[in-house]
């Protein structure tokens, strides 16, 4: 139990290690396939600790397992240790066992790219940064891997650096993401202040011989309300930047521009809950902290709207998918905001499913369409590609929340909690569970139904850029033409693992090698099912009851059994209703109508950015560069150099290779000190 | 604590004692002149000399100082040839000797951890002339693992040098014992005893490279500094004695207790003569004078060695006297360590910018090291023994494992010792280059390596005195020491230029030839601080041989370990001086 434990840290680490030494000497597909066991033995491991924790009773399954103490020194104790409960081994669970898909999906989806072991490379330090971020029994190395997951991140949204847009899509992701560490930091040293200690069982409790410790446990008057609110809302901060909500929510579609296994992986399934996560482990924190259950629920209901209106606009495969999992991840942050922690979690393992599922089957799309992304040249798909598009149906009617598919019953439990808190915000939530319905629906209808518009003649530009083999130089090229149906700056089209376009008419669109089908199918099995493992009635919810000793302030849901069945059988049908009008509408391409430019352009949020940073930022930033940084700073810190540079040359004069000098050097120093001594006498 | 007092007490309070200790002295020609305290003749007590030998704290200093009578006696019968091994990953005969006593020495350190157990009582050895203590086991440890790096890096230069002999293993064995007994001192005589053995080898190995004039001006300063710093030594020494009527730390200090010393001039004087003489050892500014010279024409694996052994001696030396000894004036030398301190961190750093060779700018690294070392003294607590124990053993590893490198990459003669000479040593040998880094991260501070918890330990034990500023200077002085080390971390990493002056460092013929090259190579050491030009690095493959590529190893695996990882630390926080809070 205790070995499995450290194999689930160690085996990605190991993969990682193994791909950056001998990573280029294995090369294809071997070390895809080093990555991949990693990631699948990380997953068994997971699985075996997860049995031995159910064989314990409810209330002991919390372990603490030191791996080293870094420094022991004064009242800081940095422990390096893993915490085995049932929300650390929840998180595990799913991360190691999507990552295995997705690493086994790469291996054919990054088939022919140059960069082939980089990019295993990267995917196991992920994992490993992942799983240290959730498995850390404290705040400091839960951000080690929360650090790491980010720099990793940055790796692979820039994975194709050669291409400008790929590169400034990394380096905004990167920047945006500072924002929110700043405050995961600044709660951090509130944290250290107020408890003096950084672990999880110090600062929130934990469970110890069957009884909750700390916070935890209820400890009346540990905390004050306004510490708390502090606390909580700096760690906010941090999940936001991460999880990509409103206002930091910028870096998402941008980071789109990464392969698609890495939009699947870690832009949906896995880093991005990683704000959901933090949240979720400072439950005991929140309880104190009203006023931020406040914030974070009307800020996740806000993020899920506004970014499902921007969904119902994109023409590129991948935004779409990009803003609906700002959305979903709106809804995680309402059900954590309504204090009920176990149904936001239950969301984000079907979300994982699903959104993991859909951005597999849009690589998939992808692939078979020569890199091309715009849903407005495509059509048609599923007669060319019957796997890809029945397992994307699925995706597609679990997000929708159809029953009885995963998504139904997560985000049925998600309302129901939003309904018990604030019937406004429940409103805003149902608005966009249909609104969800409804762009998933003009997705599927885009890709898989109607014409074969990639059949049809286009413009000559785009035919142009679509037909050369994918590179970098082609990519550039395709960026600066643009392209003409969307309102974006150009470089849509990902440069994808490197295959030949297909010239049109002569090879059709066909489904994908086993490697990257395979995942689709397993996937689309768990969208299917995933409701299972939190079933609402007959004492099915098992995630529920094995989450119940970690939360044990959870809201109540206090809603009668009529007022449930109403507002499933309500959202159900404004679900439905949204899916078939997205999916009437949507027979053809072009409604312009119903994609305003405001729409397109993300209701112009960047424009906004942009315009502030042009303006006023740089103006400011001018100051502080030319002005305060040249002047002040530089002056500063040249002045010492020279300083240093200076008094350097003047003592080297003393060491000039002769001894007398030596000598006499010696002498000056114990003249020194004898002449000080003198001082001293009879004190 | 000891049975026979010496002869040399000279105090008349304590001739009553001896007195009664002789009464029954049978000896013929043994009197004791009862109004002068004067003795005459063999003196026997009560039947025989009763001198306690703990053998179990001689072991060290008798394996040391065997292994180097051995090598001496087998150099001497054996016929003369020279005794390089077959095998690439064996050393020769003497380094392995060499290798072997120190590992053994390292063993029955351990073994004496284990043995001294934790009692609150100073044990003592050999009548009460050697301490057998925690301290004395850790710093035993520290020796017999410097000396193992030191003879396995030593190995392959000396081959490459073609200077291979006994000779040197002899001085480093000698050494060792030296320091081991400086360690061990329980007074001032037998400290300077320890510290004799040790220069005089040190001195001699400095020089030991014939070839090069440089070794031989670098031996013959630390010779005469050294000679100078030993006579303020003792002057010191005596000048204590004067005071307190002993020699011996525990009569100091129990002197010092019991009586209130009201004209304590001469207590001072000699107070600071002690910490002159040894600050010498240590290289602290401003004693550090000969540390540049020496260290840049002094043979490389020597100068590793010695940079960590002399410190070490030196600074178990210096934590005796002031905490054991003289821990009642504390607040007179507290202030003078201050005063080392900070200048050496300080002007360590400052200058170690300006450098150019590469040796030299390690020499003062080593000096604002020291400093370090001096800022975990200064608060005179045992928080600060356990932080510069701690330090000590680190800097060991690192200062040994960075000169082993520099050895192999400054090529036969030491040709190249400019900084330029690492330049593109990524591209040339990746692990080198990468173990470097870690080497160079270390010393400079950085976190999860040894260096950053030694750094950390001994400004918070000055911290924890209240000794901000002091703190605040060590930090400062780390950030100037980053830009020193990065800025070679940085030359390693970039590309080897083309160079237009093709030199051929392997050539033998130009390596020794006294042209050009020899010039450049050497230029710096008629004794000055050269700016010398940057040359392109040789264009030639390295060879490591396979002793020094297993000290790198060592060296690095041990300063991340240390680093990131903390039984080393739990171990110095069992050093304690009883006797002093």
């Amino acid at each position: 139990m205790v070995n499995a434990a450290y194999a689930i840290v160690a085996l990605p680490l190991l993969g990682f290690l193994v791909n950056l030494v001998w990573g280029r000497r294995l090369g294809e597909p071997v070390a895809g396939w080093v990555g991949t066991f990693a990631a699948g033995g990380s997953f068994v491991a997971t699985v075996i600790v997860w049995v031995t924790e159910l064989g314990k009773p409810a209330m002991d399954r919390a372990n603490d397992l030191t791996i080293f103490t870094w420094f022991p020194v004064g009242g800081l104790h940095a422990n390096f240790g893993l915490l085995i409960d049932p929300l650390s081994m929840t998180m595990a669970l799913f991360v190691t066992g999507v990552s295995t898909l997705i690493h086994l999906y790469s291996i054919g989806y990054m088939h022919r790219d140059p960069g082939f072991d980089r990019f295993f490379v990267y995917l196991n330090l992920f994992l490993f940064s992942m799983i240290v971020l959730v498995l850390g029994d404290n705040f400091l190395f839960s951000f080690l891997g929360w650090e790491g997951v980010g720099f990793c991140s940055y790796g692979l949204v820039g994975f194709w650096f050669q291409r400008e847009v790929a590169a400034v899509a990394a380096k905004k992701a990167f920047v945006t993401n500072r924002v929110g560490d700043m405050g995961f930091l600044l709660a951090m040293f509130l944290m250290f202040a107020h408890f003096g200690s950084l672990n999880y069982s110090q600062v929130l409790g934990t469970l110890v011989h069957g009884h909750a410790t700390g916070l935890l446990g209820g400890a009346p008057g540990a905390i004050a309300g306004t510490t708390a609110t502090a606390i909580t809302l700096l760690l906010f901060v941090g999940a936001v930047g991460k999880s990509a909500q409103i206002p930091l929510y910028i870096w998402l579609p941008d980071a789109m521009e990464g392969p698609t296994p890495i939009s699947a992986l870690i832009h949906a399934a896995t880093m991005v809950t990683a704000g959901v996560y933090l949240m979720a482990r400072a439950a005991p924190l929140l309880h104190y902290a009203h006023a931020t259950s406040w914030v974070i629920a009307i800020v996740g209901t806000a993020s899920a709207f506004v970014a499902a209106t921007i969904a119902c606009a994109q023409d590129d495969i991948k935004k779409a998918l990009a803003y609906s999992t700002i959305s979903q991840l709106g809804y995680m942050f309402l059900a954590v905001g309504a204090g009920d922690y176990a149904d936001g979690l239950f969301h984000m393992l079907t979300h994982a499913f699903f959104k993991a599922l859909l951005f597999l089957g849009a690589g998939a799309v992808i692939h078979a369409m020569a890199n091309n992304q715009d849903m407005k040249w495509m059509g048609s798909l599923r007669k060319y590609l019957p796997i890809t598009s029945t397992t994307f149906a699925v995706g597609w009617l679990a997000i929708s929340g159809i029953p009885p598919f995963a998504g139904f019953w997560s985000k049925d439990a998600v309302l129901s909690a939003a309904w018990q808190m604030n019937k406004g915000l429940w409103a805003v939530g149902v608005l966009t569970a249909g609104l969800t319905a409804y762009y998933m629906s003009r997705q599927f209808a885009l890709v898989f139904m109607g014409r074969a518009r990639w059949q049809e003649a286009r413009p000559a530009q785009v035919l142009a850029a679509a037909d050369q083999v994918a590179g970098p130089d082609s990519a550039t090229e395709r960026a600066a033409t643009g392209h003409p149906s969307t309102g974006h700056a150009g470089g849509h089209e990902a440069v994808g693992p490197g295959l030949p376009a297909p010239s049109h008419g002569e090879a059709h669109p066909a489904d994908p090698v086993w490697t990257m089908y395979v995942p689709l199918i397993v996937l689309a099995v768990a969208a299917v099912l995933g409701g299972g493992i939190n079933f609402p009635a007959w004492h099915l919810d098992f995630l529920s009851s094995f989450l119940k000793p970690l939360f044990p302030h959870a809201t109540v849901l206090a809603v009668s059994t009529g007022t449930k069945w109403f507002l499933s059988l309500l959202t159900t049908a404004v679900a439905l209703t949204g899916l078939l009008l997205g999916l009437s509408i949507w027979r053809t391409a072009e409604h312009p109508a119903l994609q305003p430019a405001f729409l397109q352009r993300a209701w112009r949020f960047d424009d906004l950015v942009a315009a502030f940073v042009s303006g006023p930022a740089r103006a400011g930033a001018s100051v502080m560069a030319f002005v305060m940084d040249r002047r002040v700073v530089d002056g500063v810190v040249n002045g010492t150099a020279s300083f240093l540079g200076l008094s350097a040359r003047v003592v080297r004069k003393v060491q000039n290779g002769y001894l007398r000098s030596y000598a006499l050097g010696i002498g000056t120093g114990l003249v020194i000190i004898l002449a000080y001594l003198t001082f001293r006498i009879g004190g | 604590m000891s049975t026979i007092a010496s002869p040399a007490h000279g105090a008349v309070a304590s001739v009553h004692g001896l007195a009664t200790h002789l009464a029954a002295a049978t000896g013929s020609g043994c009197t004791i002149d009862g109004v002068t305290g004067k003795i005459t003749g063999l003196c026997t007590a009560k039947g025989s000399i009763s001198l306690p030998v703990n053998y179990a704290a001689l072991v060290p200093m008798l394996v040391l100082f065997g292994a180097a009578l051995v090598v001496l006696l087998l150099s001497a019968t054996m016929p003369k040839r020279p005794y390089t091994s077959p095998w690439p990953a064996v050393p020769g005969l003497w380094a392995s000797i060499t290798a072997l006593a120190g590992i053994g020495t390292v063993v029955d350190g351990l073994v004496q951890w284990h043995d001294v157990g934790g009692s609150g009582v100073v044990p003592l050895a050999l009548g009460d002339q050697l301490f057998y203590d925690h301290m004395t086991a850790f710093f035993v440890i520290m020796f017999g693992a410097a000396t193992v790096l030191g003879a396995l890096i030593s190995d392959g230069y000396l081959v490459r040098e073609g200077l291979d002999g006994p000779e040197p293993y002899v001085l480093m064995l000698a050494c060792s014992a030296g320091a081991v007994l400086m360690a061990q001192a329980a007074g001032l005589i037998s400290l300077f005893l320890g510290l004799e053995i040790m220069s005089i080898s040190l001195y001699a190995m400095s020089a030991y490279h014939r070839k090069r004039a440089a070794s031989g001006e670098a031996g013959l300063k630390y010779f005469v500094l050294g000679s100078f710093a030993s006579a303020i030594f003792i002057y010191g020494a005596a000048l204590i004695y004067g005071a307190t009527g002993s020699t011996q730390y525990l009569n100091i200090i129990s002197f010092l207790i019991s009586n209130a010393v009201v004209h304590n001039g001469v207590l001072l004087a000699g107070m600071g003569l002690v910490i002159a003489g040894l600050a010498f050892k240590v290289a602290a500014v401003p004693f550090h004078f000969w540390a540049p010279d020496v260290y840049q024409g002094a043979p490389t694996p020597f100068v590793g060695y010695m940079a960590a052994v002399a410190k070490a001696g030196g600074f178990a030396g210096l934590l005796r006297v002031l905490m054991l000894a003289l821990p009642t004036q504390a607040s007179d030398w507290r202030p003078i360590i201050w005063g080392l301190a900070t200048a050496s961190v300080l002007f360590g750093s400052v200058l170690a910018l300006a450098q150019s060779d590469l040796k030299r700018l390690l020499a003062y690294s080593s000096v604002s090291q020291a400093g370090y070392v001096l800022i975990g003294l200064q608060p005179g607590t045992t928080g600060g023994v356990t932080a510069v124990c701690f330090y000590l053993f680190t800097y060991t590893f690192m200062v040994i494992g960075t000169f082993a490198i520099v050895g192999v990459v400054q090529g036969r003669g030491e040709a190249r010792n400019d900084l330029s000479s690492v330049r593109g040593l990524a591209a040339r040998s990746p692990w080198l280059a990468a173990s470097m880094l870690v080497l160079l991260l270390g010393q400079a501070g950085i976190p999860l390596t040894s260096g950053f918890l030694g750094k950390w330990v001994v400004i918070a034990a000055a911290i924890n005195k209240g000794q901000y500023a002091l703190g605040l200077i060590g930090m400062l002085g780390a950030a100037i020491a980053a830009f020193i080390y990065l800025r070679v971390a940085l030359l390693m990493f970039m590309a080897p230029e083309p160079t237009t002056a093709v030199v051929d460092v392997e050539a033998p013929a130009m390596a020794y030839a006294g042209g050009d090259l020899q010039s450049i190579a050497t230029a710096g050491l008629s004794g000055r601080d050269t700016v010398l030009v940057l040359r392109a690095p040789p264009a030639s493959r390295l060879r490591v041989p396979t002793p020094t590529a297993a000290v790198v190893v060592i060296c690095v695996a041990f300063t991340i370990f240390a680093g990131v990882s903390t039984p080393l630390l739990s171990l110095s926080h069992a050093i304690t001086l009883p006797w002093y809070m």
